[in-house]
Order: structure tokens, then C-alpha cells, then sequence
């Protein structure tokens, strides 16, 4: 059931949410968490949509926090959802004047009690995400860089402001990525020299892969550029030759080692829904994260001779 | 220096042992703070002997396939089919892809099934046939070069134990079990290709057979690569019970003789013996269930705390318990049992055991089986272990539950808590997965009432989309090589120990009882438990 409460308090709505909750049965939903949405009139349909998605797994209260017009006069409004699309609850909370600039004030009153907080920002992400009044009730503050118009200065920013519990889902989308990698590297191979990550130009997640394989395995790697769709190959050089993952189409990879058939095996880029499942799943700071962001921030990406005429290559060593 | 108070110590500090594995190369690439990487099995293949059977169907299969769809089979995993079938690798292809499509939990994707496809192979042939087993060494050699399987083979036993010695002896035969005899290319890597060997229950039908069975199986495989599958085992709801008891503060310390009454644990099916009127006659309701599934559950909430998580650790404390099971001194009044009778089950009219297809008439298979076990260690001395399950009795259900003992002293009038039962804390394996605490609460009014109330927890609530099948769980354990999850050869023989002199004595004094069809068991069940001044929980 859906619930309108036009220029309204948090009491109401929780006096609300009580009702209905008692209405649809007297159901009390085991809600793992709150997740707040920060988010515009433009963006909310898409990020209610993935959470609703997301919430399949992992039940919660969401919140979504728009921002209207602030040189209004103040006043909230409110739609409440129970019982449609995902199994917990739904409010959006839309806020005119000068109410905007106290979003907390809106949001603290309407957490879950004892249950974690995450705050997500689909679209811009903030310059300091812990510092920002939603991020301050959070423990869990998940970003997107790739959704930035300059990917590249976003993460430097966000490598910058990082305290523990930040995330971003440039990060997310290395997952799949990351353990095909890893799972590559329990065989038995060759010394590794040098690698490569070959991605689109703008694309976080490709730089904080290479960022991640330098920390890790100490070799220089280089950032070259593709038409894409997302990241289109990693390599390794070894002296046997080289060992490649590649994925031209998005959804299938081929891993080709020296002296071995290639192999193919799935290798989908991801639902928002699905990666924001993932951040909800561990709600402990991703120190791996910290360190790979770090790394990529002092090392930076540096842009080195190009070897293939048509890509562009950037080195971190 | 200052000592911290009880209340603000922080968190203990993470075992060490869990993290640490074994003296493997190790990969760079592998944080144990990196928890968004998931174990990933390394290149293998896993040969299957039965994949025309129903479980290979209905569970190993759509397994795999889900497996592979959350990205957990490492490039190059290769499947090979091994039935008596005049079959082509596409034939069998196209049967697992039907019964992907039919039974999978994760949504059908046309890339990930090809990437399977192409590494499914399938060898016709007898389990007598020589050439035939040539022709498996062959195919899954030949996978070893065309994809990189590193010639690590997981043998999957879906058949019948009786088959057990030939096809085991003819994997001996043929050098499959051998991991230095097949490709020498291997010889110089860091680590030597694995042979592993997964079968499934029963592990024989007592103690001798079960150590016979081990015998055929232990003269070709180290014991540490057998895998016996106890799918209960691979439930998140029994893991949970370890996470329940040993991560949680507030149930360690009522969890024994001080507070506990007595434990109830139920496994209940709704069903009758269906096709299996050839296995289960002879063999019946204790030896199918209690010896295994229910024996194993009462380890695990009973067992004390292992001091690590590792295979080992926690195999000593199950069988630690084990073998402190006491049997009752009088068979005949702590023990119940019973064959279903016609009658009507969910609406529906339903035969009895013995009009069954392929029953005896005079059968004395029972198909309901009660036992009353003591437990002779401190925690648990005096609190009496209950285990029952049986065939279409009132609804299916598996449960743990723990009775606690009432309060010493209740300040209300005796008609204030006429309503209050004993508190409960249930473990709910299925359906349902969950835990419920079961506790007195006061019912709202001018008058002091106490009534039982209960309080849910339930994985359909809180995490359930992700929960893996339990089949999932354990193939993984298998193609990872990690075997806490697995009974070993000690525990099998320990609970053969504890139910051979029951199955003795019901087989020379007892026939079982009839019950109808659809009620919550035989009559004799119940007046066991009011012997004790208890009585079940209601199916």
C-alpha cells in the first residue's frame, strides 16, 4: 500500500508506518538494515528500483532523500510504501527549502533501531562522503564514481576524503573481475613481469583493478584504453608468454595461457541491484579498498610510450 | 595498567588457525581481509558415476550449473558422465541442460550453461567393463590438455553401494585414482594433482558393513580424500547452529544440564517410501535417518566448543560426544517404533506400508523410529536427547529443539500461568530455516495472564535469496578440498555403534506399531515420552 502525507513530520510518519505495518497483518519484518538514498527527482526511480531489488536479500527500511527546490519554503512531504515491491519498507522523503541543508534531521528519527545504517549515493557522489550529514549516520557510505562526468578526479577526491566504512561501486565492479584473477593465479605459473588492464577511457573500476594488481603482486602495470564495453582485457607478461583474460562482449571471457587451450568462462557485468547487494552484504570497512584506492592515489596513473598506435597507455609502477 | 571491565573488552581476537591454511604456495592475489573474493575451486574435473539417477538430476546437476553462475568453478571445469546409456556427449548435454533448466536456483543464462556445455564429456559403459574405464582415463586426460584441468579428478560415487567395489576397483585398475600415474607433465609443479572421492549415504546398514564399505573404499583412497555427503550437513541452518552457539554470548551459558529440561530432535516427512520400496525395506527409518542426519544434529548441539573451525578440530568434539551416548538400560521403554497404516495424509487418501509396491506383506521394516539417548559428560548428564522421525506422518519438518526447565519459582497466582509452557529454543532446519525462541509473555489486559509467545527469526526474512543448496555448499567443499562439513570413517562407525544393539533388539522382540497415516506417530512413541512426564512437540 502506498501512504501520501503532504507537508508532514517524522512522527507522522512513523505513527504511519505503525498503521499500516498493522493494517497489512501486524507483521514485523526481520529489517537487517536502513539504507538512505541520496538522490534527485531524476535518479530515484532507477536506485528505489535496484534497492527494492537489493532488498530482496537483505531486508531493510529504505530511505530516499530528494532534495526540492530550495529556495522554497520548508516543508517535507512524504510516500510511504509497505507490502508491494520489496519485503521491507519504502519512504521517500522529498524536501523543499531550506529543510534540504538538514536532511539528518529528517532521516535519524526514521532509522531501523539497532539494525546498521548505509548511506548510498547513486549519482554525485559528495567531496567527503563521512563528513556529509547522511554519511554521519552511516557506517556503511557507498559512492559511485563511474556515475561522475570526470571518473578519474572523483576517485582521487574520494581517495582523499577516505575514512573506514567508504566504498565505491568502481570497486564493486572489480569483484567478478578480481576473483577470476585470483582464481587465475592459484594455478602453478610462470614469473610474472609486467601486466595490463585495457578498459574504456573513463572507467574507475579499470584503474583500481591495476592499482590492486600493482599493490599486490608488485609489478608495473599499464592502463590502456579500448572502445570497450567496460573492461576488455587484462594480461599478464611472463616469460613463457602471455597470460590473458580477455572479454570483448561484457558477458563471456577467455583466459588464454601459454602452451594451454583457451578456456572461456562467464564474466557478466553487473545489475546496480546486484552490486549494491554485494556492498550489503559485509558492512566492515573494505580495508583491501583503502589500500588499492591509497595506492592509486600516491602512484597515480601515468601515461607511458604507446606501444599499440591506437591505444593510449598509462603506466603505474 | 588498567584492566578492562567485562563490559567494554573488545571483541576476541580472530583464530588464527582459520586464516592460516595449510603450507600452500600462496597467491598474492588472496587477502584473507578480502572478503568479496569467493573460493573458487581450482581446475579439476568431477567424473560422475549415475548421472541418469534422480539426485544427479534434480540436485548435482543444477548444482554445478549454480555454481558456475556465481562464478565459483574455476575456467576449464569439465564434467564427465559415466551410465550405462548409448549416449553421445551431446545426449548427455542435452539431459543435463533440461534438468538445469528445471531445477537450477539461480536464473538460466545462456553463456554460463556454454561454458559448461563445452566441458561435458560422456563415457558409456558397465561398471564391469575394462575398456570402458580406458576410455574414461583417456577422456579425462584428454580434458587435461584441451582445457587445463590439471589432472585433479573428483570421483562422484551417485550410486548404489553395492557397486562400490567394482567401480572403485576398476578405478584403480585403469590408474584414474593414481595421481602420480597420469601425466608426468605434472611431476614438476608446486603441487601435486588431488584424486577425490565423494559418496553418499547409507555408509552401510551397521557397523561391520559400514567397516567393509570403508575397506573396498580405503584400500584405493588416503581417508582424507573421501568425501561422505550428509547433505544436512550442508544446510545453512546446521551451520548455523555453530554460529548460534559459539559466536553468540547469551546461549553458551544456559546451554546444559543447569537450565536445559530435555532436546527434541525431529526430522518428519509427509511422504511415504515412494519408488524406493527395493533400498528402504529391510533397512527402515532409523538406519535411513537416525544414524546419519539425526545423530549428526545432535553432535553438533551437543558437542563443546572445537578450538578452531578446521575439518579436525571439529570432527574431534562430534566424535567426543558420540561416543559418550548412552543407550536406555530398557530397549523396549526407551525406544518406539512403528509402520505406517492407510489412512488419509494432506487431503489425500493414502496406502499403507505394507500395501506398498514391492513391501512384503509381512514386513517389519519400520518406517517411524523413537529413541531416548543420555549424554554422559558434564554438561549433559541427566538431560534426556530425544530423536524421532518417520514417514507420512502430519507435515514435513526437521527441528531442533531445546526444552528448557521450568522456573524454579513462578510469583503469580497458579491460574496466572496455567497457559505458560516450558521456554523453547528451536532450531527449524526445514522448512522454514530459522530459529524460534519460545518464551512466556503477559497477555495485555487488567489481569496478570502469562501466555507462551513466540519470537522468529527466519533466513526467508533476513538473508534467504543467496542461501546456497545445500548441494552447492558441498560440491564446492569438495572441488576446494575443504572437509569440515563431512562426516569421516570415526563418526560413521561411532553412530553404527550406538544403533546396532537398538536395531538387534527390535529385531528380535519387537514388530512395529501401526500408525495412520497423516497422525504425528505410533502410540507407543507418545507413551515413552509420558513415561518421562514429557511429551513431543506438536508436528
Amino acid at each position: 500500500m502506498t501512504i501520501d502525507l503532504t507537508d508532514t513530520t517524522t512522527g507522522a510518519i512513523s505513527n504511519a508506518l505503525t498503521e499500516a505495518r498493522r493494517r497489512l497483518g501486524g507483521m514485523t519484518m526481520g529489517m537487517v538494515l536502513t539504507l538512505i538514498i541520496v538522490t534527485d527527482e531524476e535518479g530515484q526511480y532507477d536506485a528505489i528500483r535496484a534497492a527494492n531489488e537489493a532488498a530482496r536479500e537483505h531486508p531493510c527500511r529504505i530511505l530516499a532523500m530528494i532534495t526540492r527546490r530550495p529556495k522554497a519554503d520548508s516543508r517535507l512531504d512524504a510516500e510511504i510504501r509497505v507490502g508491494e515491491a520489496s519485503p521491507g519498507e519504502t519512504i521517500v522523503l522529498r524536501m523543499y527549502g531550506p529543510l534540504g541543508q538538514h536532511a539528518d534531521s529528517v532521516a535519524a528519527p526514521l532509522l531501523v533501531p539497532d539494525v546498521p545504517v548505509v548511506t548510498w549515493w547513486p549519482d554525485r557522489a559528495p567531496e567527503v562522503p563521512a563528513a556529509h550529514p547522511l554519511g554521519v549516520l552511516a557506517q556503511r557510505r557507498v559512492t559511485d564514481s563511474a556515475a561522475a562526468d570526470m571518473p578519474q578526479a572523483v576517485l582521487a577526491d574520494l581517495a582523499r576524503a577516505y575514512r573506514p566504512g567508504d566504498t565505491d561501486f568502481g570497486w564493486t565492479r572489480a569483484t567478478a573481475w578480481r576473483s577470476l584473477l585470483a582464481a587465475t593465479l592459484d594455478q602453478p605459473h610462470p614469473k610474472l613481469e609486467a601486466g595490463e588492464v585495457q578498459a574504456e577511457q573513463e572507467n574507475p573500476t579499470a584503474d583500481l583493478i591495476a592499482s590492486w594488481l600493482n599493490l599486490k603482486l608488485d609489478i608495473p602495470m599499464r592502463r590502456t584504453v579500448s572502445g570497450g564495453p567496460g573492461i576488455t582485457r587484462v594480461s599478464f607478461d611472463t616469460s613463457d608468454g602471455d597470460i590473458t583474460i580477455s572479454r570483448l562482449d561484457g558477458r563471456t571471457a577467455t583466459l588464454s595461457w601459454p602452451g594451454r587451450p583457451d578456456r572461456m568462462v562467464a564474466l557478466h557485468r553487473r545489475e546496480t541491484a546486484e552490486l549494491l547487494a554485494e556492498e550489503l552484504r559485509r558492512l566492515d570497512p573494505d580495508e583491501v579498498y583503502a589500500e588499492t584506492l591509497r595506492r592509486l592515489d600516491t602512484r597515480g596513473i601515468e601515461t607511458a610510450p604507446v606501444v599499440d598506435p591506437e591505444a593510449d597507455e598509462r603506466v603505474i609502477s | 595498567m588498567t584492566m578492562p571491565d567485562a563490559g567494554t573488552r573488545g571483541p576476541a581476537p580472530a583464530n588464527p588457525g582459520v586464516i592460516a591454511t595449510a603450507d600452500e604456495p600462496v597467491n598474492p592475489l588472496r587477502d584473507p581481509r578480502d572478503r568479496r573474493i569467493p573460493r573458487v575451486a581450482g581446475p579439476c574435473v568431477m567424473v560422475m558415476f549415475g548421472v541418469t539417477g534422480d539426485l544427479a538430476r534434480k540436485k548435482l546437476m543444477p548444482a554445478l550449473y549454480d555454481l558456475a553462475n556465481r562464478g565459483l568453478l574455476p575456467p576449464g571445469f569439465s564434467l564427465v558422465g559415466f551410465a550405462r546409456r548409448d549416449w553421445e556427449d551431446e545426449d548427455f548435454a542435452q539431459i543435463t541442460y533440461e534438468a538445469v533448466k528445471e531445477h537450477a536456483r539461480t536464473p538460466f543464462r545462456e553463456t554460463v550453461w556454454q561454458q559448461l556445455a563445452e566441458g561435458m564429456r560422456f563415457v558409456p559403459g558397465e561398471f564391469d567393463d575394462d575398456a570402458a574405464f580406458d576410455k574414461l582415463a583417456e577422456t579425462v586426460q584428454e580434458l587435461d590438455r584441451d582445457r587445463g584441468t590439471g589432472g585433479n579428478y573428483a570421483f562422484y560415487l551417485s550410486i548404489p553401494p553395492r557397486f562400490f567395489p567394482m567401480v572403485v576397483e576398476q578405478l584403480k585398475r585403469s590408474g584414474l585414482s593414481d595421481p602420480s600415474a597420469v601425466g608426468a607433465e605434472w611431476a614438476g609443479t608446486a603441487r601435486p594433482p588431488w584424486r577425490r572421492v565423494v559418496i553418499e549415504k547409507p555408509f552401510g546398514h551397521d557397523l561391520k558393513s559400514a567397516r567393509k564399505l570403508n575397506d573396498i573404499v580405503d584400500a584405493v583412497f588416503p581417508p582424507e580424500s573421501v568425501f561422505r555427503i550428509d547433505h544436512y550437513l550442508g544446510k545453512e541452518t546446521v551451520q548455523n547452529i555453530l554460529a548460534l552457539r559459539f559466536a553468540n554470548e547469551m546461549y553458551e551459558p544456559i546451554w546444559n544440564r543447569g537450565y536445559v529440561d530435555h532436546v527434541q530432535i525431529t526430522m518428519s516427512e509427509d511422504i511415504g517410501i515412494g519408488g524406493r520400496a527395493g533400498y528402504y525395506d529391510g533397512i527402515g527409518a532409523a538406519r535411513d535417518v537416525i544414524q546419519n542426519h539425526l545423530l549428526q544434529l545432535l553432535a553438533l548441539t551437543a558437542m563443546e566448543e572445537p578450538v578452531s573451525f578446521a575439518a579436525d578440530s571439529l570432527r574431534q568434539e562430534k566424535e567426543k560426544v558420540l561416543s559418550a551416548v548412552r543407550l536406555p538400560v530398557d530397549l523396549a521403554a526407551g525406544t518406539a517404533r512403528g509402520q505406517y497404516a492407510a489412512g488419509w495424509q494432506g487431503g489425500r487418501q493414502v496406502l499403507g506400508y505394507l500395501e506398498e509396491d514391492g513391501i512384503p506383506p509381512d514386513s517389519r521394516t519400520e518406517t517411524y523410529a523413537a529413541v531416548r539417548l543420555m549424554l554422559d559428560t558434564r554438561r549433559w548428564a541427566g538431560v534426556p536427547f530425544y530423536l524421532r522421525t518417520g514417514k507420512r506422518l502430519t507435515r514435513r519438518m526437521t527441528e531442533i529443539a531445546l526444552m528448557f526447565q521450568r522456573a524454579p519459582h513462578l510469583p503469580f497466582a497458579a491460574t496466572d500461568t496455567k497457559e505458560l509452557g516450558q521456554n523453547a529454543l528451536v532450531i527449524r532446519v526445514q522448512p522454514d530455516e530459522g530459529v524460534t525462541v519460545r518464551f512466556g509473555s503477559k497477555v495485555p489486559g487488567g489481569a496478570m495472564e502469562v501466555r507462551d509467545v513466540n519470537m522468529d527469526f527466519a533466513y526467508g526474512q533476513s538473508f534467504t535469496e543467496s542461501s546456497p543448496e545445500a548441494y552447492e555448499r558441498l560440491i564446492l567443499d569438495v572441488l576446494i578440498g575443504d572437509p569440515p562439513l563431512f562426516p569421516r570413517q570415526e563418526e560413521v562407525e561411532l553412530s553404527w555403534r550406538i544403533l546396532d544393539p537398538i536395531e538387534q533388539f527390535w529385531a528380535e522382540n519387537t514388530k512395529p506399531e501401526q500408525y495412520v497415516s497423516g497422525s504425528p506417530g505410533p502410540a507407543s512413541a507418545d507413551a515413552m515420552m509420558a513415561r518421562d512426564g514429557r511429551a513431543w512437540r506438536r508436528l
